[in-house]
């Protein structure tokens, strides 16, 4: 119990000041972070079970003022469930990429290359119909129709990405911040050249057909149509790895990426080898990639490059800046803004990139810290201002 | 690998790649000041560009200007759409720090900030000519790409052995040129580019030797756009086409460029341009076309691990002090 004291002297101490900083658009902040973050662990974990619970019970919400958050009123509306399935997907990108942007602070504007590397990874290995699994069961005799399973497909994946993340990063991560976007931009591109030049390998820009499923319970538990099992299980890979990511973000290696975030220099004087902490930021951030694009091609059951376009890339980047880096919830909310909105409004879905891009300067200019930074970030960024404006009285 | 076609054509594929090359000099230009003076990546500097085509349409429009036009009228569309289009970009340009980057100054963000800005800009002039003033003004605006009717007629001036020499490369290559130059003298000989190359080298003694440093920014952009803006009159004039994501490509290559010829550097820019030019011509020549922009890339990753400043070095003050 006396360690749960402690913080709790912390919340009289700080909405004081933390009000008028963290405030959204200069009203106060109603403090439910750290409200919730100062509640002893039996409070705090009935209320995480109703989140995960409602959130499960998300693909059958029918009540009627709630209904409404549904996509599929209209007739020409997307599938909820489906919605909510790609909604999960990029939250797990989110997650991945808010350990590169938000943790390390490095820009990857490539992270896209890492989702693409996932998503035709199970299909280069785990399809029939890939030249390449053909090519394996005809050079050892196991008949038409093998392919790789699913479960042995996830470590290729894994370990593709893995090693696609610390190849990119090693020669890449000594190199000045904004070179670093330019060069993981790049690479985002190359992949998805390659994935329409390398025939031999995917099919160009025919795509791969009939990417493996996983186990099913039953027959056609996971087709491509039912998009709720599909949402449940990310939802489940989603919870996994925020539950690894809290772990991570907390441990020795977290503490180093925010040292190098704040100051590479002092943390180096400090004895933290930036250069091994940014590897491991690069690395996680493409395995959690990878998990994303996987489980995107399998439930699409089919791979084509013009879905790893660049675009896709920015949007990533600000999913996790709009959102708040560096904060776990601000960029699955951001994951969700930029998902679900598009989708529930769909009438203006010409108008979406647009609005997207207004969106983005303008939480860019009023609040560069995101709509629910972190604690830390959000000091960070008042920090700066002050040694601004103290610059500017100077002269 | 297709060694016979790169040989034999050599003279043509260079001459293609020195043509695309200053095209890709001159919007490497924008990059380079703004990078020299700010350490900025202006990422929307290739949406400057896209606009620039644009104007260069509307100029053609609006003066029936096209390919039957008599010798008076191409000198006349030609000449307004060079200032319509410099002077268009510029201004866009000078939105954008404007709009976008002044604030973020003000508040000493980060750079990834400022990036992040930059692409969010670059997303909405984009779809300004993508979508927006196709609500308004119907076609040509939207998606699809849409052809110039160059007033400008391709005729060969000279044969060297097999290699013929079009009017349109002459004009690009040496309008880049001349404009490069201009641009060199006045920020090595004006007292204003005095000021810039101040900026550039230390911001803060500028500022204490009176060199307003604001000031000094908005010219940086607004060279920088016209220069894309030139840019953008010589891409159409070799290409007769435009489209609303144009500047995407052109902008990776000219940063390219930049990066290769040393960010910051004026005369860095047009090496790195006209380099990078005739390196993917030559690649695709050798594997296939689909290959081309690959090539810029891998170029782009080869210079920064081994070079990262690029061929010639790179501040802007320091390089040519």
């Amino acid at each position: 119990m006396s360690d749960m004291k402690e913080p709790a002297t912390d919340v009289v101490a700080e909405p004081a000041d933390e009000g008028r900083k963290a405030g959204f658009m200069g009203l106060p902040s109603l403090g439910i972070a750290d409200r919730f973050a100062n509640l002893p662990t039996w409070a705090k974990l009935p209320i995480v079970l109703l989140l995960v619970a409602f959130a499960f019970y998300l693909p059958n919400l029918n009540i009627l003022p709630f209904a409404y958050v549904r996509t599929d009123l209209t007739s020409g509306g997307s599938d909820w469930g489906g919605v909510l399935f790609v909604v999960v997907i990029y939250m797990i990108v989110a997650i991945g990429l808010n350990v590169v942007i938000g943790l390390a602070g490095l820009l990857d504007l490539g992270y896209i290359g890492f989702y693409a590397l996932g998503a035709y990874s199970v299909a280069i290995f785990g399809s029939p119909s890939s030249p390449i699994t053909q090519k394996i069961a005809e050079r050892f005799d196991l008949g038409e129709g093998w392919a790789v399973p699913f479960v042995a497909c996830i470590p290729i994946a894994l370990g593709i990405a893995l090693a696609a993340g610390v190849t990119l990063g090693a020669p890449t991560l000594r190199l000045r911040g904004d070179y670093l976007a330019i060069v993981t931009m790049g690479f985002g591109e190359i992949i998805r050249i390659l994935s329409r030049n390398l025939d031999g390998v995917t099919l160009g820009p025919k795509g791969i057909t009939s990417v493996p499923r996983p186990p099913e319970p039953s027959e056609g538990f996971f087709s491509s149509i039912e998009s709720a099992h599909w949402y449940w299980l990310a939802l489940c890979v989603l919870i996994l790895l925020i539950f690894l990511t809290r772990r991570l973000e907390n441990s020795r290696v977290g503490r180093g990426w925010l040292a190098i975030r704040e100051d590479e220099d002092a943390a180096a004087v400090m004895g933290v080898n930036a250069f091994k902490f940014k590897l491991w930021a690069f690395a996680i951030g493409a395995t959690l990639g990878a998990i994303a694009g996987l489980l995107f091609a399998s439930k699409q059951s089919y791979v084509e490059p013009t879905g790893f376009a660049l675009n896709l890339s920015f949007l990533f980047v600000a999913m996790v800046v709009i959102g708040g880096s560096g904060n776990m919830v601000g960029v699955m909310l951001g994951a969700f803004l930029i998902t679900y909105l598009p989708e529930r409004f769909r009438e203006f879905q010409d108008w979406r990139p647009f609005a997207f891009g207004v969106a983005m300067v303008a939480v860019m200019v009023l609040r560069p810290q995101g709509l629910v930074p972190s604690r830390r970030r959000a000091r960070e960024f008042e920090d700066r201002k002050h040694e601004a404006e103290e610059a500017a009285a100077d002269v | 690998m297709d060694f016979n076609s790169l040989i034999d054509g050599l003279g043509t594929h260079t001459l293609d790649g020195l043509t695309r090359g200053s095209i890709y000099a001159l919007v490497a230009l924008g990059y380079t000041m703004v990078y020299g003076v700010l350490r900025l990546i202006n990422f929307a500097h290739s949406e400057v560009f896209m606009v620039g085509t644009w104007t260069v349409l509307g100029v053609y429009t609006v003066l029936g200007a096209d390919s039957d036009s008599g010798m008076g009228m191409v000198i006349l569309a030609s000449l307004l759409a060079l200032i319509a289009a410099a002077a268009a970009a510029a201004g866009v340009a000078l939105a954008v720090e404007r709009i976008a980057y002044k604030p973020l100054r003000k508040k000493n963000a980060p750079p990834l900030i400022f990036l992040i800005t930059a692409i969010g800009c670059s997303l909405v002039l984009v779809e300004i000519f993508g979508h927006v003033l196709r609500v308004f003004f119907g076609p040509p605006f939207g998606r699809a790409p849409v052809g110039i009717p160059s007033p400008i007629q391709t005729t060969t001036l000279l044969t060297i052995g097999d290699v013929r020499i079009t009017n349109v490369q002459v004009f690009v290559i040496v309008g880049a040129i001349v404009m490069m130059v201009a641009l060199d003298m006045f920020v090595n000989k004006s007292r204003l580019g005095r000021g810039v190359r101040a900026v550039a080298q230390d911001p803060d003694t500028a500022a204490l030797m009176g060199v307003n440093q604001d000031r000094v920014i908005m010219l940086v952009f607004l060279l920088g756009g016209a220069m894309a803006g030139v840019a953008a009159l010589l891409h159409t004039i070799q290409f007769d086409i435009t489209k609303f994501d144009i500047g995407f490509f052109i902008g990776i290559k000219a940063f390219t460029a930049a990066v290769l010829g040393g960010i910051g550097n004026l005369r860095g820019a047009l090496v790195g341009g006209l380099l990078l030019g005739i390196v993917e011509v030559y690649a695709s020549t050798l594997f296939n076309s689909s290959w081309a922009d690959v090539t810029a890339f891998i170029v782009l990753v080869l210079v920064l691990m081994f070079r990262p400043t690029g061929l010639l070095g790179e501040s802007l003050g320091k390089a040519r002090a």
